[in-house]
């Protein structure tokens, strides 16, 4: 496949084995796959198609078992941990099912946590702390604490934390799973907003009919193979 | 990030209150068991020097080969002479002579006829200077019950048990049935002055103490003593400098062949004082291992139980893009800090009832009834600049090893894993 200077990530034959007791599972096979910078693009699929494989490989947090992954240029199966944490410190955003944000801090302190592993001066934190929250609406929520907000509330914050370094790529994992109808549209849309005005890409691992009407592009993965990869005229 | 983590420990009780209480509560034992023993080590040394040994002691060679039996037929002669050199070469040193002597007290009624008898272990101590440091070691003021001190010639102190089990008061006249230095019978009458209690129950239970010119005239020892001791002035065994001034005394007459050359030793070479004292260090130590070692099992297993906790914290963390290194290093400035607060408090409880303990002590003497040993009924804990420490570090030590051990499961752990648990 030919890729263009505007491609932050390509997958060349990838396949990712794991071992299940005597047996292998392959969760990934040889796939192929490239992503431009602003992409709004979905890998979409069954339950065990191997997009939240795919996911973990192109954030870093896993490797493939053969075939290559570069992503804004750095082979993934050649990092180290401490370059894959600098990778994914620098330049990816992570957004999960479950928010996963930090119970014991503020929305605020949640948002800044990236920025402090990132050795940004206090005074530049708190400015893009409170843009993150205003971009996603929650600048009035910053001294809450998680417990104080709602699903779709708790969802912005993840997105502010995503989104506070303004990472090239942001991987949302069923980013939707347990909100209900308007909560998943709002966040959507915020994420739309989020990739039209940074230019952030974002890759979703879903099966939420709600996420993929939002996409630009969907691949759909089945038993680990890319089945399809369409482009779509969003319904925004 | 010090002070986000410091956020966290303070917002998060289970990764904060629990782990103190615990360094707490050990810190506090450790400090607290540290200042008892080494109190009733004190008063241990304090109190065998005081009635036994003092902190140097000087026999002739003779009585010092047999000196467990008190024989005072080989005891020192000329002891003002002997008496004034030592204060002359080792001024460090108070000096005074004793004699210890044993025999049978005899109680008689208004006829003359014996009303009550005893045997009676007795010390004549220098009473009639009022600089003798026999006030001060054997506390002889403090410790009169009932009538006075020792005044006139003839006047004695008894215990104050032994009085009452004779039925015997101050003013009453008693018969001391004993012997000789040179084998000699001797009966000789005394006058209870007072009665005493020094809190030693080996003390309390059956002694006498008389000045040491009327044991000298009844025991026929003219310028004789059983022994010579010598105290520091601080009242605080040198265990370096007695050894110096042992030595240096011992080398005067190591040539000589003479039976009754004197001849020093210090507190700790007599009376198995050795073995008790590195018994005791060896106590201490192992104390203090144990202490580490337990905690660090202990809170291994806290860190472990908030590691398991937190997974989704640090899952989140290395899915961001902290490194694992930065994670276990952040585990363990979260230990420091919960180290320094959890050992600072308990180094201050465990200062409050050591001081309270010091200042007040405690009881053992229902235990010590038949004890024979020269120890006090009252064990009080010492404080020393030894006890500020002596739990601040290894409270440290055990928060950072238990932390240190617990958190090695992260690095055992697959980044990928990790993430995964995140979502369960």
């Amino acid at each position: 496949m030919e890729i263009s200077n505007s491609m932050l990530i390509r997958t060349e034959r990838l396949d990712k084995i794991y071992p299940l007791g005597p047996a292998t599972i392959k969760a990934l096979d040889n796939v192929s796959l490239s992503v431009a910078k602003g992409e709004f693009l979905g890998l979409v699929g069954p339950s065990g198609s191997g997009k939240t494989t795919l996911l973990n490989i192109i954030g870093s947090l896993d490797s493939p078992s053969s075939g290559s992954a570069l992503v804004l240029g750095n082979r993934i199966e050649l990092l180290s941990h401490k370059e894959s944490s600098r990778l994914r410190n620098d330049h990816i955003g992570f957004i999960f099912q479950t928010f996963n944000l930090l119970p014991v801090y503020t929305v605020y302190e949640n948002v800044e946590f990236p920025l402090l592993l990132l050795g940004t001066p206090s005074a530049q934190r708190t400015k893009m702390v409170m843009q993150a929250l205003e971009w996603v609406g929650l600048a009035g929520r910053a001294k809450s604490k998680p417990s104080q907000l709602s699903g779709g509330q708790s969802q912005r914050v993840a997105i502010a934390r995503a989104i506070v370094k303004k990472p090239e790529i942001v991987l949302a994992d069923e980013p939707t799973a347990n909100l209900d109808a308007a909560n998943s549209h709002n966040i959507m849309k915020t994420m739309v907003d989020l990739n039209k005005e940074l230019k952030t890409t974002f890759i979703f691992a879903t099966h939420d009919e709600k996420v993929i009407s939002y996409l630009d592009r969907k691949v759909t993965l089945f038993d680990g193979q890319i089945e399809k990869d369409e482009l779509r005229e969003p319904a925004r | 990030m010090i002070a986000f983590l410091w956020k966290g420990i303070v917002r998060d009780r289970s990764r904060s209150l629990f782990p103190v209480l615990i360094v707490t509560i050990g810190v506090m034992l450790t400090v607290f068991l540290h200042a008892y023993i080494h109190g009733a080590i004190t008063m241990l040394i304090q109190t065998t020097a005081h009635f036994n040994t003092g902190h140097v002691r000087v026999m002739t060679k003779a009585y010092a080969k047999e000196a467990d039996q008190i024989p005072n037929d080989l005891a020192l002669l000329g002891t003002d002479t002997l008496l004034s050199s030592l204060q002359k070469q080792f001024p460090e040193l108070s000096w005074t002579p004793r004699i210890r002597f044993g025999g049978l007290l005899d109680v008689p009624d208004k006829n003359g006829e014996t009303r009550a008898q005893s045997p009676v272990f007795g010390f004549a101590v220098d009473m009639k200077n009022g600089n003798s440091p026999e006030w001060n070691m054997l506390n002889i003021k403090n410790s009169v019950i009932r009538g006075t001190v020792p005044a006139k010639r003839g006047d004695i102190l008894i215990a104050d048990g032994l009085a009452t089990a004779l039925q015997i008061v101050p003013g009453e006249t008693i018969t001391l049935i004993g012997s000789t230095m040179n084998g000699s019978m001797s009966v000789t009458n005394f006058t209870i002055a007072g009665t005493v209690r020094f809190g030693v129950s080996a003390m309390d239970r059956g002694t006498i103490i008389a000045d040491l010119s009327d044991i000298q005239a009844a025991m026929d020892m003219q310028n004789g003593s059983g022994e010579i001791l010598g105290f520091f002035r601080d009242d605080v065994y040198h265990m370096d400098q007695a050894d110096r001034i042992t030595k240096a005394f011992n080398a005067q007459h190591e040539h000589s062949i003479d039976e009754f050359v004197p001849v020093m030793g210090t507190l700790r070479t007599q009376s198995g004082m050795a073995d008790y004292l590195d018994l005791i260090d060896a106590y201490s130590g192992v104390i203090i291992g144990i202490f580490v070692f337990a905690m660090s099992i202990v809170l291994w297993n806290t860190g472990l139980t908030g590691s398991l906790r937190r997974y989704g914290e640090i899952g989140v963390r290395i899915a961001i893009g902290e490194e694992k290194g930065h994670v276990y290093r952040s585990m363990l400035v979260e230990s420091v800090f919960v180290g320094i607060i959890g050992s600072s408090f308990g180094t201050m409880f465990g200062l409050a009832i050591a001081y309270y303990v010091q200042e007040h002590g405690i009881n053992i003497g229902e235990m010590m009834k038949n004890n024979s040993m020269m120890m006090s009924n009252v064990i009080r804990a010492r404080i020393t600049s030894f006890t500020y420490i002596i739990g601040f570090l290894p409270g440290l030590l055990a928060t950072l090893l238990g932390t240190a051990i617990s958190g090695i499961g992260i690095y055992k752990r697959q980044t990928a894993q990790l993430f995964k648990e995140l979502e369960t």
